[in-house]
């Protein structure tokens, strides 16, 4: 990641009819990093991502791509940008190559580098045995990998994803992603939509929380998760008497990685920011005070956590609704 | 502009291989109109139809003009499908957020269903020769009648297209379509000269389109130019007023949709 800025929105709102999509949502994507937009269904992030795409009008503020107005310069941003639809948008009637010859036409490319640049797309997405077969028999993660292909064609600046592991098996997610962490590695700017915690939590270098069309929260998903108060440790002491437990707070306070501590019925509950040192950091402080550990227990927030401070409900509870 | 022939023409030649993967579909396309309308109506009518009323010697011939504007019909009117299940599907979204100019999707369908509809046309005709009648104005009124067909057929397409990207589902598009269809053949001089009709169909008929394209095609099969020009003439001016309206229609339908 660098620190020029490939993507910034400001004040975007989508207004239909009555229903208000998205409201004064601004961020700013960095050049060469995963930027996730999380949150269920409905929630905005596919509208937020048609209107970066240049498919949606805003009715309200701007979006620019490296400098260019996606409503005013609409023609240059497509220029810019690679798109992977959901995966119903593949025209079962067509091979995967002829996909891949016909968007080479709308990107204008020459014929001979059209062939070259689609051979090793082929190969990057592990295709080129079924490319000549009609996309009706792909299964669902052939056609995702064909996607990518088409969203890589163009060999674009920034790639936009719209919910790119929906229905996977977990071999297929792991390739999409491992595919997707490459093409960082090159330097590629990724944008895209997920309401998988999973898939946010892991692939995302940041994440823009988004419910009722709003920004809840937005940052690196550690820094999110830190900001709840850090990692949580519970500590069940042998002998919890008041005077025990006073004594190693204190021990604990001065300790470099402890953020919070709160005493508990059975001990302590401690918030620590770098779990690797603070718990060895914990463990040697109650020795040297001299208590007795029954038990310790560690947890790290989840992203789910985070989705739950800010939006007041878990993103695990949504139905799972058929994709729209 | 160069770069503009590129999308249309790769854009097209997708229309062209979905067709040829859809053999039953493309049979069923070329063969329906002729077989249904052609062969049984012009057959099985034949000995019921005053051949006073219809001013032809026989009733296929008298048919054949209104086959042809049918066919156009029926492709015009079913021109926008494909492109309505672009837009359900998210083909449509991906293809327009390509460099593409807006209007090449437009295109490649206009030239995609006026080809479909042109080959219709003289698959019609030809089988019209084998059942005895031809063209009593020749190549050129064969040319003149595609000219004719091509031009309802503009208009009708930009229709169906328009529908598709208005409606909120395909169920509504198909709905609509089957209530235009039949209506507009009946309500038309397609199977029945206008003079024979009752009063009130007549006058219907008579605010229909195709009723002039039937009127000005028909003589060129039967008559000769002398009878032919006249209607002709008619007809332009009928398609001219009706292609504006539906691709001013059709324009603005779009632009709501895609921008």
């Amino acid at each position: 990641m660098s620190d020029a800025v490939a993507i910034e929105v400001k004040g975007l709102g989508k207004t239909y009819d009555t229903v208000t999509a998205v409201k004064n949502l601004s961020l700013s994507v960095m050049q060469g990093e995963i930027f996730g937009l999380l949150g269920p269904n409905g929630a905005g992030k596919s509208t937020t991502l048609r209107i970066l795409i240049t498919t949606l009008t805003p009715t309200s503020g701007t979006a620019t791509i490296f400098g260019h107005d996606v409503v005013k310069e609409a023609d240059t941003i497509r220029r810019l940008i690679g798109y992977v639809p959901q995966e119903r948008a593949i025209d079962r009637f067509l091979t995967g190559r002829e996909h891949l010859l016909l968007l080479a036409d709308l990107y204008h490319l020459p014929k001979h580098e059209a062939l070259t640049r689609i051979a090793s797309l082929l190969k990057l997405v592990d295709l080129e045995e079924h490319a000549d077969r009609v996309a009706k028999g792909y299964s669902g993660g052939m056609k995702r990998k064909l996607d990518i292909a088409c969203g890589l064609l163009p060999n674009p600046k920034v790639l936009f994803l719209d919910e790119p592991t929906l229905g996977l098996d977990v071999q297929s997610r792991l390739n999409i992603w491992q595919y997707l962490r490459q093409l960082r590695e090159q330097g590629m700017t990724i944008v895209m939509t997920t309401n998988y915690l999973d898939e946010a939590d892991q692939l995302c270098d940041r994440i823009a929380i988004i419910d009722r069309g709003e920004i809840r929260a937005i940052g690196s998903p550690r820094d999110l998760k830190a900001s709840l108060g850090g990692d949580g440790v519970w500590l069940t002491l042998g002998d919890p008497s008041p005077q025990l437990v006073e004594s190693l707070s204190t021990a604990l306070k001065a300790l470099p990685f402890v953020r919070a501590i709160r005493p508990t019925p059975q001990g302590l509950d401690i918030r620590v920011d770098a779990p690797e040192k603070a718990l060895p950091a914990i463990l040697e402080a109650t020795n040297r005070v001299g208590c007795r550990l029954d038990g310790i227990e560690y947890h790290r927030p989840r992203l789910d956590d985070v989705f739950v401070a800010h939006t007041g409900r878990s993103l695990k509870d949504q139905p799972p609704e058929p994709t729209t | 502009m160069n770069e503009q022939i590129q999308e249309v023409l790769a854009l097209t030649n997708r229309w062209v291989k979905r067709l040829s993967r859809e053999k039953f579909s493309m049979l069923f396309t070329l063969i329906q109109p002729m077989l249904f309308w052609l062969i049984f109506f012009g057959n099985l009518f034949q000995r019921a139809t005053d051949v006073q009323v219809v001013q032809a010697p026989n009733y296929m011939s008298f048919l054949a003009a209104g086959v042809v504007v049918m066919t156009v019909l029926n492709n015009g009117l079913a021109g926008g499908v494909d492109l309505l299940f672009d837009k359900e599907n998210g083909f449509l979204e991906r293809l327009m957020a390509t460099p593409i100019r807006r209007s090449s999707v437009i295109l490649s369908r206009f030239l995609f269903v006026m080809a479909i509809t042109a080959m219709q046309i003289l698959v019609i005709l030809g089988v019209a020769f084998l059942f005895g009648v031809s063209a009593e104005t020749g190549i050129l009124g064969i040319a003149l009648i595609l000219v004719l067909g091509m031009l309802f057929g503009i208009g009708l397409t930009a229709i169906s297209m328009a529908m598709a990207f208005s409606v909120k589902s395909h169920g509504d598009f198909f709905s609509v379509l089957g209530f235009l269809s039949l209506p507009m053949i009946f309500l038309s001089s397609a199977l029945v000269p206008l003079a024979a009709m009752p009063g009130w169909m007549k006058t219907l008929a008579f605010f229909n389109p195709m009723t002039w394209v039937i009127d000005a095609i028909r003589p060129l099969i039967l008559s000769g130019w002398s009878e032919a020009l006249p209607q002709v003439a008619i007809a332009l001016g009928v398609l001219a007023v009706f292609d504006a309206l539906c691709l001013y229609g059709g324009a603005r339908a779009f632009k709501r949709s895609v921008g």
